[in-house]
């Protein structure tokens, strides 16, 4: 097990160094960097079968005692979510591959390289047991993405990542603050730790903790009104690098925030994250319904969806956590989906402007119908994965007596509705309009580079019905990790 | 805790976050600069005592000083610095791009401000 968590963690970096070395050599670095993924992926769905039948796994580095040392910690709530992260990466990288021909597509140079450095913070962030290590993961989540999102140089993703970084900058300054505050307050780093130390200060300071650290958190998960930067920021991105953005970064942001403030008990901000909660889904999936370019749109429904996780994580019940647990196990690859049919679109039409684009369905019926199933999916429709996702969330809702959230989160449900109508509508119905001049020059619908790319997403879009089909094991998982959450097991598991 | 610590992280922090909000990048990236030392001189803070170096085998736990803070600061001096290189680059791309160093307003901003020009010019 030492040797798998070794693999999670080391592997990504070591073939990042090796890629980055390799990067004139396309065909060894994008061997190297797909086989490496595709070994993370594989130790992470091993990890995730073992931990669910053995339980929490706990890794002390260099054998110090947890308490001076850095832990690994892998409970049920990190396997479930680093498996499905790294498997989200895995299918982003293959059909990046595929995109690479078109003005659209990413820098292959760089970016196979910078992904994979992407990746190892993004298992360090989920699988560390220390704040210090999570601040560091998050610097390398960051710093990579920083490359990605302005490495073509072009005025627009110059301009929005000037503002993407330095909020984001401004975070991480905060994020180091509040480890200053953390540290003075209970005297150590290490999670578990805290988990027993935090309840036990006044509470003024304790929930000044939990309130700076909201911040910290909600500013990387884009939550109200912390959000203005992320629909900005990501649609300048090439597509590919917007599915990444659009799967893992908030998502880790949010990820943290259920993991910090469920085990140092911070019930008493239940109110609080609620309000942020339903302010968050409102104004996102409202912002969506005023913009007219399709990865505009998704951006903004990001924003909308952050609101459901942290509604579950508000109500601070079993049944809410496991909602937003169940929720993010779901959001992660449909959202990313969405983004790559997003992809699609814009390399058959030669832009993604709703007001370019008209009678996409009979030119491409297979785009229209990838389109369909994870936005439906998306807007809470049964049988798909997020209809599953949301009713827990409802009923978690309805159980704790929070009615205005149940409320406003199935508004919110019709409104996202409304704007995937609103996409399809003027995407994929009426008149057949030519395609832009310039687009036609380049070579990415000719032969299987459109065909691999349908065939990635095709296969992504399948994984998103398997998570539906098996929602009943999947909620039972998200049950055990949520109560693993809120009966403090954790750090009886971690400093045993 | 000592009073000049926090004398010093009050002011850095205030005139670190004056120079952020502005709207030069080269600014921000002299505020990011003094935020990044506040902030050392909080984990100091933080760290409770001063003592003597804290090496293994010439000091007692009970004299030195607290090794921990002093490694975290080391670490986010090091990301701060390579942060700052990658502001600077920004800010020499900006000036390439548009022959300034400006943060410019975001698109939703500038289509909000043109859609209320135009409903005012439309409804005089």
């Amino acid at each position: 097990m030492s040797e798998l968590l070794g693999i999670l963690i080391l592997g990504p970096f070591v073939s990042a160094a090796l890629a980055l070395g390799l990067r004139r050599y396309s065909i060894m670095r994008d061997a190297l960097t797909v086989s490496s993924l595709l070994v993370v992926t594989v130790s992470s769905a091993f990890l995730f079968y073992f931990v669910n039948r053995d339980g929490t796994y706990v890794v002390t580095i260099g054998d110090w005692h947890p308490e001076l040392g850095i832990v690994l910690v892998a409970d049920l709530f990190a396997a479930m979510i680093l498996f499905i992260a790294l498997a989200t990466i895995l299918i982003v990288e293959l059909y990046s591959l595929f995109q690479r021909a078109s003005v659209w597509g990413a820098n292959p140079f760089l970016v196979g390289p910078v992904l994979l450095v992407l990746t190892a913070g993004v298992t360090l962030a989920i699988l560390t047991g220390d704040l210090f290590t999570l601040f560091v993961s998050f610097e390398l989540i960051l710093v990579s993405s920083y490359v990605l999102l302005t490495h073509q140089g072009r005025p627009p993703q110059i301009r929005s990542g000037m503002t993407y970084v330095v909020m984001n900058l401004f975070a991480s300054t905060l994020f180091l603050l509040g480890l200053a505050f953390v540290y003075a307050a209970t005297g150590t780093m290490n999670m578990a730790l805290l988990a027993e130390r935090i309840p036990e200060l006044q509470d003024e300071v304790a929930w000044g903790i939990g309130l700076w650290f909201l911040v910290v958190f909600g500013t990387k998960a884009a939550i109200f009104p912390l959000f203005s930067w992320l629909p900005d920021s990501y649609p300048t991105a090439p597509t590919t690098i917007t599915a990444v953005f659009a799967g893992l970064l908030t998502k880790i942001g949010v990820y943290c925030i259920i993991r910090f403030h469920t085990i140092t008990e911070m019930n008493d901000l239940g109110p609080i994250i609620l309000v942020a909660a339903g302010l968050t889904m409102m104004l996102g999936v409202v912002g969506a319904l005023a913009q007219n370019d399709v990865k505009r749109i998704l951006s903004f429904h990001i924003i909308s969806q952050i609101g459901y996780m942290l509604m579950g994580l508000g109500l601070f019940s079993v049944a809410g956590v496991a909602g937003a647990i169940l929720f993010l196990f779901h959001h992660m690859p449909t959202k990313t989906v969405l983004f790559l049919v997003g992809g699609l679109i814009e390399s058959s039409s030669g832009t993604s402007s709703l007001d370019r684009i008209s009678g996409l369905a009979s030119r491409r019926p297979v785009i229209a119908a990838l389109f369909a199933v994870p936005a439906l999916s998306l807007a809470g429709l049964p049988p798909f994965s997020g209809f599953v996702a949301k009713l827990s969330l409802v009923d978690a809702g309805i159980q704790s007596v929070s009615v205005p959230i149940v409320v406003v989160a199935l508004f919110v449900s019709i409104l996202t509705l409304l704007s995937m109508a609103k996409i399809w509508l003027e995407v994929f119905w009426g008149d057949r309009k030519d395609i832009g001049e310039p687009y036609k020059q380049t070579s990415d619908l000719i032969g299987w580079r459109y065909k691999a790319m349908v065939l990635t997403t095709g296969v992504a879009v399948a994984g998103t019905l398997v998570i539906a089909a098996s929602a009943g094991s999947l909620w039972e998982m998200s049950v055990r990790s949520a109560s693993e959450l809120m009966n403090s097991s954790y750090s009886s598991q971690v400093l045993k | 805790m000592s009073f000049v610590l926090v004398l010093t992280t009050a002011s850095l922090t205030s005139v670190g976050i004056y120079l952020i909000t502005s709207r030069s990048l080269s600014r921000i990236i002299l505020g990011f600069s003094l935020l990044s030392h506040a902030v050392v001189i909080g984990l100091l803070a933080a760290a409770g005592p001063a003592g003597q170096a804290p090496l293994a085998d010439e000091t007692s736990a009970a004299s030195s000083a607290n090794p921990l803070p002093q490694a975290l600061s080391l670490t986010a001096i090091v990301i701060s610095f390579g942060l700052t290189l990658f502001l600077l680059a920004l800010a020499r791309r900006q000036q390439a791009v548009t022959g300034d160093d400006l943060v410019e307003d975001d698109l939703e901003d500038r289509r909000i401000r043109q859609s209320s020009s135009d409903y005012r010019s439309e409804h005089p």
